[in-house]
Parts: structure tokens; sequence; C-alpha cells
């Protein structure tokens, strides 16, 4: 089981957090400080595994890549295929690239709602649910398409100054 | 996907903010990474926070308002305010009837609430609506929800209704209805019992995202239950080959591989179901071996799922031919410079070493490398393999490499590990006490005051008991050995608690046993540790009983003992300590260094730490004493059970005799549970009982506390004296013991210890005959690398290495350089884009500016924006008022009429665009060391990003926006 996903930038700011088990604020804000002291002090050109148990507890692993500023970091357990978290990484960075053309950091601080709804479709309640990042594109395109068509619906009228959909 | 796009862009474009979001949410994170401090952070949130809850209360906000509110508000919690007064409003939200806003509330109440959280009881009702609705998108929103916030008590209310949707048309809604009783399931197992059928029906889905789906709670109910889904091989193992032969749509290939993530997960319940069952294994052996065939090596997911391959063969019922090909595997893995590979390999090899020991020999140098790696994650997994792999063949230099390991790190829980591991090895695996007690020494010496205690109570046993059938010889050399190798470690500063205990009692039993030592050195290096950890009572009180048996073995011997100066302060000092503790062994000391050799001797006999305390417990010894007392006219002792009656018979007596009605009242009061002594005991000699009390901790069980009571009961008779002492007793008693764990030890019966050495022994025996892998021998320890070395010409052969590693080591250079080009190219033309349309015509300063970096980027901008005043009056082509402070206004001025895009346009109707990029990256490469990206994709390759990036600056700073020095790599693409 997934229990978190975690952004951030390499200065240690989360750009991104989603734990799939309930943790307090401060505990979260806790976890995230510890794992970039970890990141962080990794040098490059070594795995992309980080032991945390000392972080998250008793069997849990850690896997994380580096994309220009950012680390992406999934937190899981043992039923959990390192290699293949690594990729799920990269299906979720690609689909965000898709949904955003050459995704940057910057996309990601401005569209953190649009990254909820990516997620949700690839991970649900710590499982991966699909991992077609164009099977998520449609899924995605169909929500904003919806949500699009309910704004111009329900908006229009109140705000006076250009929210066009 | 483009249409989206420019939807997308449109809305970010057209509306005020951009990016959909209003200027002052985009101030705010603006600010926030422009914060120089945390302090400025915190301020600028708190700020936030009170503008949040301002208006938030304001009854009358625009929908659309509210929804970015609730935003800021999951910003603001993610970076670690509490937001808690905005929740309500959240959870409103889900009320709404607008898509957009339903899920905006659905998102915020998923990260803010846990399932307990008091307000979920106001979204149950609106996520059993909205399960039904016909927009199946709501319907996904709230099984979103489901999964994260029905907690057991409310999953009645909902399950009805996701089990209908078990059947919804869309396959998204069946795949999250799957995923929600799969959470149902794992929060209370038997809330779903009766439905577990719908998870086999499902897999027989039309979609393969749900049969997909399906998987993960089939995973987990086939790892508690086995047995009952037997029957399900044959249909994974078919739904494996369809898989694997590319059957599924092409939308669910990953990087050229056939739905990589279901393969993964199919081969791992089939790992479960062909664990021990070889019929069920025949099953699968066709279709795992056609995977291991083509499976693309070359690729991440591929490896991936060769990797859970291999993990699969480990676990079914063994086959030769996949075994073959799974060390096959491993081999490249192990050979591979990728630490991920590495890494995998390492944990593969633990696998199958389990079925296959011999696998490990051909590895061994890869092992080792893996283990001298600087990558943690690599080493600390090598460790674990080779904890596996240990025999008494290889300890030495396993447990060695570990501590050594252990020494360099300082993640405390880590250490803790390592250090136990060891321990566990030694104990295990020892070939010898002396080693043993070496390797435990150093643990403790590094990380004593993480180790377990009982680790302390289990060397302090070996060293007093040895090996038995070594004969006393070798123990007391061991003893000895011991010794020396204390008194060299003690000198050492800041030594851990546990271990000076080990030490002070070490040196107390045998410092001078083999008369090697004077019992003044030893009493003055006693003495140095007790005041040199004067914080620490246990060190000081095992210090104190050291100091005692010293003394008291020279007295035995007949010698005189002349008490040391710094020790007889030291005893002074715990005499007036305000441990109970310590007092009592200080004046214990004192007492039985007052006695004659021959009291000496019976209360503390050399060497006797391991023999079996005998307790009288009827405390016959006393008899002649207690007869003396009653010949002197003392009252005899009364069993309790005769008291009471005793107390109706003094309160007829006369009042005059208050004392005993008083302390036949004092019985009452302090109800005391003692065992009943028989009422005739002769009387006893005081000598005795004086010698009784201070009887040296260390040998003490439990019930000799009753003893030392007891006879100063029965002493004087008088309930006023036993009174008294039981309050000492008290205080004394239990924590007195219990303070002193060392005292469980030495008295304990030496069975279990025995136990494990005669394992051990008989373990090295048995596997020294076999000797499995030579890599590690004993005499390989001192010189690993030479070892190293030898290995490496035998195994590989010296020159073949370094001709693998050097064409990969191009490549990876190569790879850099790749990385860095895109990413300055991209930065570069960040810079370009601030630049006023008339200055990109002239392309000689960006390209200088752009090979250094470090500079500011807005730095240069200012001076380029200084040059484009000169130039502009040249250009025809002049837009806008193109004056230096307000440059900004140029921009509002291009992209109000082209929304951005214009800019673009402008760029690509210089016909310089693509050659100016090219030298950029001519450029960068030729700098080589600017900013190093990662680039871990070489597969997925793109174009020039320039005009993205300048269109997606252009709209940023069109928000008035601007990346900060700080942070000038926002726009960098992330898998450029």
């Amino acid at each position: 089981m997934i229990r978190a996903v975690i952004v951030m930038n390499t200065q240690g700011k989360p750009r991104f957090a989603k734990f799939y088990d309930f943790q307090p604020v401060e505990k979260q804000q806790e976890l995230i400080r510890s794992v970039y002291g970890v990141l962080c002090s990794r040098a490059e050109n070594v795995s992309n595994f980080v032991e945390t148990e000392s972080i998250f507890g008793p069997d849990s692993r850690l896997v994380y890549k580096h994309f220009a500023t950012l680390y992406f970091v999934l937190v899981f357990n043992s039923s959990e295929n390192e290699l293949a978290m690594l990729d799920l990484i990269q299906v979720f960075v690609e689909t965000l690239d898709k949904c955003f053309r050459n995704v940057c950091e910057l996309d990601l601080v401005f569209n953190y709602s649009k990254m909820h709804t990516i997620l949700d479709e690839i991970i649900s309640g710590g499982q991966v649910l699909e991992t077609s990042s164009s099977e998520v594109m449609k899924a995605v395109e169909e929500i904003s398409k919806l949500e699009t068509a309910s704004n111009s619906i329900n908006f229009v009228s109140k705000t006076v100054s250009g929210w066009r959909g | 996907m483009e249409q989206l796009k420019t939807i997308g862009r449109e809305l970010a474009m057209g509306s005020q903010g951009g990016f959909g979001q209003s200027k002052e949410f985009l101030d705010l994170i603006k600010s926030i990474g422009e914060a120089r401090s945390k302090a400025e952070e915190e301020r600028i949130i708190i700020h936030e926070m009170e503008t949040l809850k301002r208006r938030l209360t304001d009854p009358d906000i625009p929908k659309r308002k509210m929804k970015e509110y609730i935003i800021r508000l999951v910003y603001v919690e993610m970076l670690g305010h509490d937001a808690s007064f905005g929740y309500i409003h959240a959870v409103k939200m889900t009320h709404d009837d607008n898509l957009l806003l339903k899920r905006t509330g659905y998102l915020a109440v998923t990260l803010f609430l846990n399932e307990d959280h008091d307000l979920i009881i106001l979204i149950v009702n609106t996520i059993q609506k909205d399960l039904k609705s016909d927009n199946y998108l709501i319907v996904c929103a709230a099984l979103n929800a489901v999964c994260r916030l029905i907690n057991e008590e409310t999953i009645p209310a909902v399950l009805p209704q996701v089990v209908e949707l078990l059947g919804h048309s869309k396959e998204a809604v069946r795949k999250k209805a799957i995923m929600a009783l799969h959470r149902f399931h794992q929060k209370s197992p038997s809330s779903i019992s009766h439905l577990l059928s719908n998870f086999r029906k499902r897999l027989c889905d039309n979609d393969p995202g749900v049969m997909g789906a399906t998987l993960c709670p089939l995973f987990d109910l086939i790892t508690t239950d086995v047995n009952s889904y037997k029957d399900l091989v044959v249909s994974f193992v078919s739904i494996l080959k369809q898989v694997a032969e590319r059957r599924l749509p092409k939308s669910y290939d990953y990087h050229q591989m056939p739905a990589p993530f279901i393969q993964i997960k199919l081969l791992k319940i089939l790992a479960l179901l062909g664990a021990g069952d070889k019929q069920a294994s025949e099953h699968m052996y066709t279709v795992v071996g056609d995977i291991f065939k083509k499976c693309d090596p070359l690729s991440n997911i591929g490896n991936a799922v060769l990797y859970q391959s291999i993990c699969c063969v480990s676990s079914i019922y063994p086959n030769p031919k996949l075994l073959e090909a799974a060390a096959d595997v491993i081999s490249r893995f192990l050979k591979s410079d990728s630490h991920n590979l590495k890494y995998m390999g390492i944990d593969a090899l633990g696998r199958l070493i389990k079925l296959n020991p011999d696998i490990a020999e051909q590895h061994q140098l890869a092992v080792i490398d893996c283990m001298e790696d600087p990558d943690d994650t690599l080493k600390r997994k090598t460790f674990e393999l080779l904890y596996t792999m240990t025999k008494s063949t290889n300890v030495e230099v396993i447990v060695n490499r570990m501590i050594d390991y252990m020494i360099s790190i300082t993640d405390h829980h880590y250490k803790t590990y390592i250090a136990s591991r060891c321990v566990k090895l030694a104990e295990e695996f020892a070939p010898n006490n002396h080693w043993f007690i070496q390797i435990i020494n150093k643990v403790f010496e590094h990380a004593g005051d993480l180790v377990n205690i009982k680790v302390a109570h289990d060397l302090m046993r070996l060293i007093a008991e040895g090996f038995r059938e070594d004969g006393d010889t070798v123990d007391s050399e061991l003893r000895s050995s011991a010794v020396e190798s204390y008194l060299r470690i003690i000198g050492n500063p800041k030594l851990p608690s546990a271990f000076l205990q080990v030490i002070c009692w070490v040196l107390g039993e045998y410092g001078t046993a083999d008369g090697k030592y004077s019992a003044s050195y030893i009493a003055g290096k006693l003495c140095d540790v007790a005041e040199a950890y004067s914080n620490d009572e246990s060190v000081k009180a095992y210090a104190v009983t050291a100091l005692m048996k010293v003394y008291a073995f020279e007295k035995m011997s007949g010698r005189t003992v002349d008490i040391l100066p710094e020790c007889q302060s030291l005893i002074e000092e715990l005499s007036a300590s305000h441990s109970t503790d310590l007092q009592q062994r200080a004046y214990e000391l004192q007492a039985t260094i007052g006695l004659d050799a021959q009291a000496v001797g019976n209360i503390m006999p050399a060497d006797a730490s391991c023999e079996d305390i005998e307790v009288d417990k009827d405390l016959s010894f006393l008899n002649n004493y207690v007869q003396q007392s009653l010949e002197n006219g003392a009252q005899p002792y009364i069993p309790e059970s005769q008291r009471s009656r005793m107390d109706d018979i003094s309160a007829i007596k006369s009042l005059d005799q208050r004392e005993t009605v008083s302390h036949s009242l004092r019985f009452e009061a302090y109800e005391l549970p003692r065992p009943p002594v028989p009422t005739s005991i002769p009387p006893i000699s005081p000598a005795i009982s004086a010698e009784l009390v201070p009887v040296p901790e260390p040998y003490h069980p439990r019930e000799t506390h009753q003893s030392t009571s007891e006879p100063s009961v029965s002493d004087d008779g008088s309930s006023q004296v036993k009174l008294r002492l039981d309050g000492v007793q008290k205080k004394w008693g239990r924590p007195t013991y219990s303070s002193s764990p060392g005292s469980s030890v030495s008295t304990s019966t030496p069975s279990p210890q025995k136990a494990v050495n005669g394992g051990s022994q008989a373990d090295s025996t048995g596997t020294v005959s076999s000797k499995p892998t030579t890599y590690t021998s004993r005499n390989a320890e001192p010189e690993i690398s030479l070892e190293k070395q030898k290995l490496a010409a035998s195994l590989f052969g010296g020159s073949s290495k370094t001709e693998k590693r050097a064409p990969s080591a191009t490549h990876k250079t190569t790879k850099t350089h790749h990385g860095v080009n895109k990413a300055h190219a991209a930065k570069t033309t960040a810079v370009l884009a601030e630049v006023p349309p008339p200055d990109l015509l002239d392309l000689g300063e960006p390209t200088v500016t752009s090979s250094a970096p470090s500079i500011d980027p807005f730095k240069q901008l200012e001076g380029l924006l200084d040059e484009s005043q000169v130039s502009s009056t040249d250009n025809s082509k002049a837009v806008g008022p193109n004056k230096e402070p307000d440059f900004m206004d140029l921009y509002y001025g291009t992209t109000m009429t082209g929304q951005g895009s214009n800019f673009v346009d402008l760029l690509s109707s210089n016909k310089d665009d693509l050659d100016f990029t090219s030298e950029l990256s001519k450029v960068t490469a030729n700098t080589g060391q600017g900013e190093t990206i990662v680039s871990n994709l070489a597969q997925f390759s793109k174009g020039p990003n320039a005009k993205a990036s300048l269109e997606k600056d252009a709209v940023v700073r069109q928000m008035g926006v601007t990346p900060t020095s700080q942070n000038p790599n926002l726009f960098k693409d992330l898998l450029g």
C-alpha cells in the first residue's frame, strides 16, 4: 500500500503532499522535513531508494525521483515493488506533463487542485488504480470539461470580469 | 488533449489572475516563494490566515471566491499551519450542486479531516446522495471521499450504494467502487465479508483497468487466506499470459511494455498462490518463463517486472530452469551501473539464496562492491543480505564490517538496529569467547546506550561462566583478557553507562583474580570511574559494589586492606548520598571491610557469581539466636493468623499495659503480608544477623530480601522495632534491588546461555565441513582488498572490468550534458523572454550571460533593458512604452492584444530563432558545469521547449508574478 505522495522542491518547500493514512498537520510537516533532510543529503548517482523506518515507522520504504527543481517522493510498504514505484512516479510526471505541456514547478504551484485530480485517478486509497497515463488524461480531461461547463452556467452571470470557459 | 490544453490556457489567461486563481493567491504564493527566512514565511501565512478567517465569515461571498479560499486553506495547511477554522466551509462546499465546487469541497475535506473527525457526520449524508447521482463525476468524487472519510461505523451507511456501483456503466466508477470496497475491507474485514465474491466477479470485467484494480483487494485477500483462492490460479495465469502477449489495448502499454503494473500485481499474487504448492506452481512455469524472455531489460519498468518474476520464482515451488533464468537476471542487475538495479539485485539475491546458497558464490565480488558503496541504502541492503548469509566461517568479516559501518553512522535508529544484529550474529556464530567479548565490547563502546541492557547481562554471564566444557584454565584466560581489555578501555572518555556497568562488574569480580593487578590499582580505577561518571547512579552503584568485592577478596586472601584515600572519600560521599541504594552500598562496603576474613569469605565467596544461592526460607540458622533471646525474656513471635485473637485478649487486659495494646493495634494498622514464621524459633547469635544485612547486592535473588527483614523482626521481638524496620524495608526493598539489574543475571540459572553456546557450537561444526562460501574466510579479515583483488582476477579478470565501466561513464557524461543543454536553453530563453522584442535580435549578450548561471537573471535583465532603450530607437517594431521601471507594463500591453502567443509569434518570426537556441546549447555544452540535472529519461526525449517556456513565462509575467532570484528555476521543464 502506498502511504504518501510528496512533492517538494530542492529547497525543501512542500509543493504537494498527500498522506493515505491520516496524519495531523504538525506530523505531516515533521515527516516532510525529515524526508527532505534525507533527500538533500543524498549524493547524485546513488539509488533512488531510501530506508525510512526511522521516519515512517516499520515496514516503510521510500522512492524518490529528482526532476529539475523538484523531488517526487512515494512512501509505501513492502507489498509494493520499488522499481515499479519509481515508474509510478514517472507515470505521474508524464501525466502532469501531458496535462500542462512541458510541466514545470510553477505549473504545480498554481495548479494545486489539478494535481490532486490527477493523482486521485492514479492512486486511490493507497492502491495503484490506473497506470496508463493516457487513461488518466482522458478522465482528467472529462472532469475539466464538465467543470468548465458547469462554471460557465453558474458563474457567468455572477462574474463580471472575463471568467470564460 | 490539445483541446484541453487550449481550454486550460485560455482560462488561465482570460481570468484576471491566470491559472484560474486570483492575483491575491498568486501574490501569496509568490511572497512565500520569496520569503528569505522561515520566520518571514510564517508571518506571511499567519497574515493570510487572518485574511481567510475574516473573509470566510462574510455571509455573501461569491461561490467562485469561496472555492479559491478553500484552495488557499488547503495550501496554508500544506505549509504546516492549522486551518481548522475553515473546515466547516469545506464541508459546506461538498453540499453545493456545482460540480467544480463540490469536487473542491471533497478534495478539501479529504485532505483536512480524518475518518473520526466530528464533521464527518455532516458529510455522510451528502456522500450517500452523491453516490446516487446521475453525473458519474460526482459519483467518482464521492467514492474518492468514501475511501478516506468513512470509518467502521459509517460503512453500513454507504455500503449498499457502493456495491451497486460495482455494476455501473462507466469503468472509472467501477474501478473506484472496487477501491472503496477494498478500503472497507482494510478497515473492517467483517463488514464486507459477505461481499468478497464481488471481487472475483470484477476480475472478469471487460475493462482492463477495472480488472487491474481488482487485483489489489484480491492480493490482500489472498495474503490472509491462500487456500480459498487456489481455484483462481488458472485464471490469473491466463490473464498474465494475455497481458504478456499484448492482448490488452495499446493504451496500457508503458514504455513499450504491455501493462507492466498489472503484470507485477499478478506475479505477486501468483507468488502467494504457488508458495509450497507444486501443483499450482506447475501452471505458472510457462508464463513466468515467457516473461523472463520477453521483458525488455533496458527499461526500468522491464526490470521491475523481471524483479517481480524473480520474487515469484523464489516463492513458488522451485523449478530449475526458472531459477537459472532468475540467476541470470540477478547477475545482470548486480553488474549494472545503476544503483537501483544493484539494490534490486542484492534483494533478489537474498531471496534466491534461500533456495540455492551456491548462487552467492559467483556474485561475491559484486556483493563486496555493494557493501563498500557510498550509497547508504545499497550498503544497508547488502548488510541485510550478509546477515542472512552469515555462517560461522564468515561471521568475523561480516560482523567487523557491520561494526565499522555502525561506528561511521549517526542515525540512531539504524545504529540500534545494526548493533542488535551484530550482537545477534556474534551470539549465534561466535567462533570463540574471546572474539565474542571483543565484539560485544566494540558494540558497547560505540553504541552502548542503544543496546538492549540484556546484552550487557549476557556478556557478564558469559564472562562469569565461560564455556564450562573448556575447563577452568580457558575460562580464567578469558577473564584475564576481559579484565585487561577493560582496563585499557576504561580510560576512554564518555563510555556508555551499560558498558561501564559491565566493566565495573568484571573488574570487581575478576580484577584481582589472576594476581596481575594489585587491589589498589583496580580500586583506583574503579574510584576514577565513579568520579568521572558522578551523574550516573547505576555506574556508581556498580563501582562501589565492585570496590567491595575487590577489598573483600583481598581480605579473604589474608592481605591487609588499606583503603585508598580517594576510595575513602568516595565512600564517605556516598554514605551521604540522596540515593538510598548508593547509601546502602556504601555502608555495606564499610561493614564488610570491618569484618574478619572468615566472615567475609562467607558473604563474599570468590568467583561464586554463577553459584546458585540457596535460600533457607525457614531461617533455621537463626534458631539459636531466637532461642537465646527468648531465654533472655523476649516476647515470642506470634504468627499473623493468631494475632487477631490476641487483639481481643489484649483489649480485655488492663489499661496500664498500653504498650501491648498499642503494638497490637499497630499490627492491625500495617497488615503485614508476611508468611508466618514458626513460633518456636530458637535464639541465634547476633553476629550472623549483622552479617546478613550487608550481603553484597548481586547475590540477592528476590527471596533474600524477605530473609533479611525477617531476622530483624524476630531479632528484637518487639513490634515497635519491627514497624520501624518495615518502613526501612519498603524504602530499601524492591526499588533497591530493581535498580541493580545486574543482580538477576548472576543469580539466574545458566541454562539459556549454555543452550545458545551449545547450539552455535554444533552449528559451527556442521557448517565447517560444508564450506559453502569462500570469500569470507577468517584470514580475509585484515586485508579484504587483497582478497578482493584476487577474487576480481579470478572471477572477472582485471582488464575486462575497467573496459566495461569506461563506455558507461562516457555515456553518463553525455547524458548530463544533454540535460544541461536543455536546462540552459530553457533558462536563457526564459531570460530572453523578459527582454523586449527588439533585443531578441541581438543574440550575443544572452548567450554570454547564460553561460554563467550563477548570475541573477534579473540583474542581467536590467542590464539588457538599458540596452534595449538604446536599441529600441533603431527598431521600428517598438512595442508599448519602453521605460525601464515599468517594463511589466510592456507585457500587459503586448499580451492584451494577442494573449501571450504574440510573443511566440515575434520569436518565431525572428529568423535566427532556431539558430540561437542551438548556439546556446553549444555554449553551455562547452562551459559544461552549470547546474546538472539528473535526467533519468533517456527514452523520454523532447524537442527544444523554448517556445513553451516563453509562453508560460509570458503568462506569468502578465499576472505580475516574477520568479525571483532565489528560485529562477521555476520554469525548468521537469521532463527536460
